[in-house]
């Protein structure tokens, strides 16, 4: 085995070390220490997609001297890889990109805090990323959510505490919920490691026994982890929680926790209990039913929200259903659109995010749309970031946001019923998003009748905003890449 | 009925699963913070009972070796005491964070009962953060 | 019958308060008034959507129980019965535990091993949750700065550490509780114990001394720095040893950790000190939860 294939065991050892060192070392050891490792990260992910790419490489890790089903395991490929890679360049550039509001709003003393829990969030979503099996996976799960509470409650405010115990009291749910499942699937097959899982489901399946215990199992863990990641009647924690953290804090979590959640949730799907028994049990048809839900309302809400933070965060929860969509629709094409789907929005929600508290910030320190009329003008990055990112989002061609939708609308072709659901729910929405988006994007350029000074913009603080607007507008021309890569590390992920 | 063939049998898993229960309706009905939280430990306690119940086989012991007999027919299944142990740690862990979040909580509002604190919430409140 | 007015006599019927010999004087309370509210909505509106709002959320909820639990109790009625030994969890991985178990990690507590050398990566992320929630409790509750003030109304202060009959038990108690929970740290792999439970009851051995003797006593045994100190070695040698072993183990090279001699206490390789590591971390973890929140910082 070469050196390189063992970095997933090294990025995870490293940020856990990593984030007992900033607990003890303080402040600025705190900051150089977390910053250093999410670049080392980035790179180390990177540089072993592309190994695995070129080799066309799936392996497992043995984590210990035990194989398979007596030790724990790393599931290592392409498709791994590449979200563990997009986990640490999204998570990268926001803390880069935040790093002057984060010095704003967490107090001095709680900074080296803050440090330790990028670190956590970001040894949990590449565990995540990499586990399989399956009570490792609700581990780190736990790992994810304390620390996620944590970024959010890092800005002191009291309203910031209510929405962090509402916040806590859904994730604990969905992470009840996941660990009945685990248990009752546990007991009817006596594994916890994919590979084994796989087997003994399927065969279960064929003989028809255990069929209830299975069927409630496999509800259980998809409705945890649906509610830990925001599907339609559990999204309301979203727009107090992202709206009223620091950026951040926002960007990563909408962009990177909820998508680990849902990349778990793909490989149980894909990898535990295979997709026609999935199909065969009904819950994918629930969980289309609940994206198409969760597209719509998402989107009215965001329409009548009085905030520039709640209207992104309830698109947040639009986006999340268009994920749920692809996932009850079942397919290999399907697929494909959901993580391209899951790369643009963990692409433009931070870049969502950052400019918004951009433009607030230029606006007086307010969001209510009133209050933001002419704020393009008086800070241009921020300005122009948020209208890439708003374009991306309502599915302008040549922008990330584009090619989801295109490959959701063309994979639905053919599955019946479904099909008029889906192409009728993708209409529906685009329209929904164009009011909203739209709106606020003209809102932001018209002129503002009184005078203000441009303001000095520090051009280093929108660097990391603009990286993210580039690689939106690198997604959307160059999808093809992508593409192979995705169906390469697919024909290697569904064995 | 097929279905309900070992309910009497898996009574253990019944109860745990009647706990489960009692804990969820608290955490959704009580008004009061403390008591939501006090109803997710209880949620909490019956997963474990649920989990140790696994692992128990009748007419055998606990999984230590005595006397250097090693044969598994002897022994209870280990798997899931371990598993409840994880359980345990993170049960415990959340419940200090919630708690710690309930004495914040009270300090600002000076009140427990979300129904007050929603009221709270819909009124702006001087020097809080926008 | 009337009652002589003695010491005794209010003694026996109830009437003597000794609390006042335990009392310290109180520090001066600083006392903030609520803030005023500016209502942003008109307050009869917020009412009466709350009001159906609840009515809404309390019928919703119970639907939502009563599916739930019909649900769970058909599953469970369709789980393999309790106890019986044909159960699907009765398989080749339970029998390689304990069969072999002793030979392969040196551990004659099955459970021990199987957590800290089989399936050591889940005690390891584990032992993060607790350090994770350690770190979001300090977040919160730590005094300083622009953040959070000391409590508004301070209790008054009870020195327990005057009363003699505490004073003296503790004494005697709290090295007996030291001492247990040392045996429990170091037997974990040869009898039930292990790491959390001693840690756990060493924490407690610690708190009843903190509370007895009061803070400033408690912060000379174990400072601050100790504290963090402990936390950083116990962690990062648990992280660093396990990385060894799990890279020793995916490259199929040889570990020079050995599984010693079941039975004695020096033996079963890692787990031994991982035991102790644990129990460090989570001795200062409960310790360090009951310090913030009592006070607010170590």
């Amino acid at each position: 085995m070469s050196l390189i294939q063992n970095v997933p065991l090294f990025t995870i050892v490293l940020s856990l070390l990593c984030a007992v060192v900033c607990f003890v070392g303080g402040r600025k050891i705190s900051r150089y220490v977390s910053a250093a490792l999410l670049c080392l990260s980035a790179m180390a992910q990177g540089s072993l997609m592309i190994y695995c790419y070129v080799n066309q490489l799936s392996y497992t890790f043995m984590m210990g001297h035990y194989p398979a089903p007596w030790g724990n395991e790393l599931a290592i490929g392409v498709t791994e890889s590449s979200m563990a890679f997009l986990f640490a360049l999204v998570m990268l550039l926001s803390v880069l990109g935040g790093i002057s509001y984060v010095n704003r709003d967490v107090l001095t003393d709680k900074q080296e805090l803050y440090g330790a829990m990028l670190c956590l969030t970001h040894a949990a979503l590449m565990a995540l990323s990499y586990t399989n099996d399956i009570f490792t996976g609700y581990v780190f799960i736990e790992i994810l959510t304390i620390s996620s509470c944590a970024l959010l409650i890092a800005r002191e405010g009291g309203r910031n505490l209510i929405a962090a115990i509402r916040y806590m009291v859904f994730a604990l749910m969905g992470s009840g919920l996941f660990l009945i499942g685990v248990i009752l699937l546990y007991s009817i097959t006596g594994h916890l490691l994919f590979p084994q899982l796989h087997e003994t489901i399927a065969a279960l399946w064929e003989s028809g026994e255990y069929r209830m215990s299975l069927t409630t199992a496999m509800g259980l863990m998809v409705a945890g982890l649906s509610i830990k990641s925001g599907l339609f009647p559990f999204h309301f924690w979203m727009p107090d929680t992202y709206g009223r953290a620091t950026p951040t804090s926002s960007a990563i979590l909408s962009g990177t926790a909820s998508k680990g959640y849902i990349f778990l949730l793909i490989k149980i799907i894909y990898r535990v209990i295979g997709i026609e028994v999935f199909a065969g049990s009904g819950v994918q048809t629930v969980l289309l039913l609940f994206g198409v839900a969760g597209m719509v309302v998402g989107s009215v809400s965001a329409i009548f929200s009085d905030r520039l933070t709640t209207m992104v965060s309830y698109s947040s929860a639009a986006q999340i259903g268009y994920i749920f969509m692809g996932l009850g629709m079942g397919t290999q094409a399907a697929l494909v659109a959901v993580i391209f789907q899951i790369l643009t929005h963990a692409l433009t929600k931070p870049l969502l995010f950052l400019s918004s508290r951009d433009l607030m910030e230029a606006s007086g320190g307010r969001q209510d749309f009133k209050a933001l009329r002419g704020a393009g003008h008086r800070s241009m990055a921020a300005g122009f970031a948020f209208t890439v990112g708003s374009l991306s989002m309502v599915g302008v061609p040549l922008l990330a946001g584009f090619i989801p939708k295109l490959y959701f609308a063309t994979s639905a072709v053919g599955l019946g019923w479904r099909t008029w659901v889906v192409w009728l729910a993708l209409a529906v929405s685009t329209v929904l998003n164009v009011l909203y988006f739209l709106y606020t994007v003209i809102l932001i350029w018209l002129p503002s009748e009184e005078t203000h000074a441009l303001r000095s913009h520090r051009w280093s603080h929108a660097v990391p905003t603009l990286i993210f607007a580039a690689l939106n507008v690198a997604v959307g021309i160059f999808p093809g890449a992508i593409a192979t890569l995705v169906n390469q590390g697919f024909s290697l992920f569904c064995k | 009925m097929a279905m309900f063939s070992h309910l009497l049998n898996n009574y253990e898993a019944a109860v745990a699963v009647i706990l489960f229960g009692v804990g969820f309706c608290m955490l959704l009905f009580c008004r009061n913070l403390l008591k939501k939280v006090l109803g997710l430990d209880i949620m909490d306690t019956g997963t474990f009972l649920l989990l140790a119940d696994r692992g128990d086989i009748f007419g055998r012991d606990v999984p230590i070796i005595v006397d250097g007999v090693t044969d598994f027919s002897n022994y209870v299944n280990p798997i899931p005491a371990g598993l409840v142990l994880t359980g345990i740690v993170v049960s415990v862990s959340v419940s200090a964070i919630l708690l710690a979040l309930t004495v914040r909580i009270y300090e600002t509002y000076h009140t427990l009962d979300i129904d007050k604190l929603y009221l709270m919430i819909s009124h702006r409140r001087k020097g809080d953060v926008e | 019958m009337k009652r002589k007015d003695t010491a005794f006599s209010r003694w026996l019927w109830g009437d003597t308060d000794l609390t006042a010999e335990l009392l310290v004087p109180r520090r001066a309370e600083e006392e903030t008034a609520p803030a005023v509210y500016e209502p942003r909505k008109n307050e009869t509106v917020v009412k009466k959507a709350a009001k159906a709002g609840s009515r809404f959320y309390i019928i919703a909820a119970a639907v939502l129980c009563l599916i739930f639990a019909a649900v769970m109790l058909c599953a469970v009625g369709d789980m393999p019965s309790y106890g019986s030994d044909s159960a699907p969890t009765v398989n080749e991985v339970a029998e390689r535990y304990v069969s072999q178990g002793t030979e392969e990690t040196g551990a004659v507590n099955t459970v021990a091993g199987m957590i800290l050398d089989y399936r050591a990566f889940d005690t390891l992320g584990e032992s993060f949750v607790l350090f994770t929630a350690l770190c979001t409790v300090v977040l919160l509750m730590k005094i300083g700065g622009r953040g959070r003030r000391r409590v508004i109304v301070e209790q008054e202060t009870v020195d327990y550490s005057r009363d003699p009959i505490v004073r003296t038990v503790c004494k005697f108690v709290i090295p007996v509780i030291l001492v247990f929970g040392i045996y429990i740290l170091l037997n974990g792999h040869l009898s039930p114990g292990g790491g959390f439970s001693g840690g756990a009851i060493l924490a407690s051995g610690f708190i009843i001394f903190a509370m007895v003797w009061g803070d400033d006593t408690a912060r000379r045994v174990l400072p601050a720095r100790v504290i963090k100190v402990i936390t950083l070695c116990a962690l990062g040698f648990y992280c660093l040893s396990k990385a060894y072993s799990f890279f020793t183990g995916a490259n199929h090279l040889h570990s020079v950790i050995s599984p010693g001699i079941p039975g004695h206490i020096f033996s079963a390789g890692l787990i031994l000190p991982l035991n102790v590591a644990v129990g460090m971390v989570v001795c200062c973890t409960m310790y360090s939860f009951y310090l913030y929140f009592r006070r607010g910082e170590l």
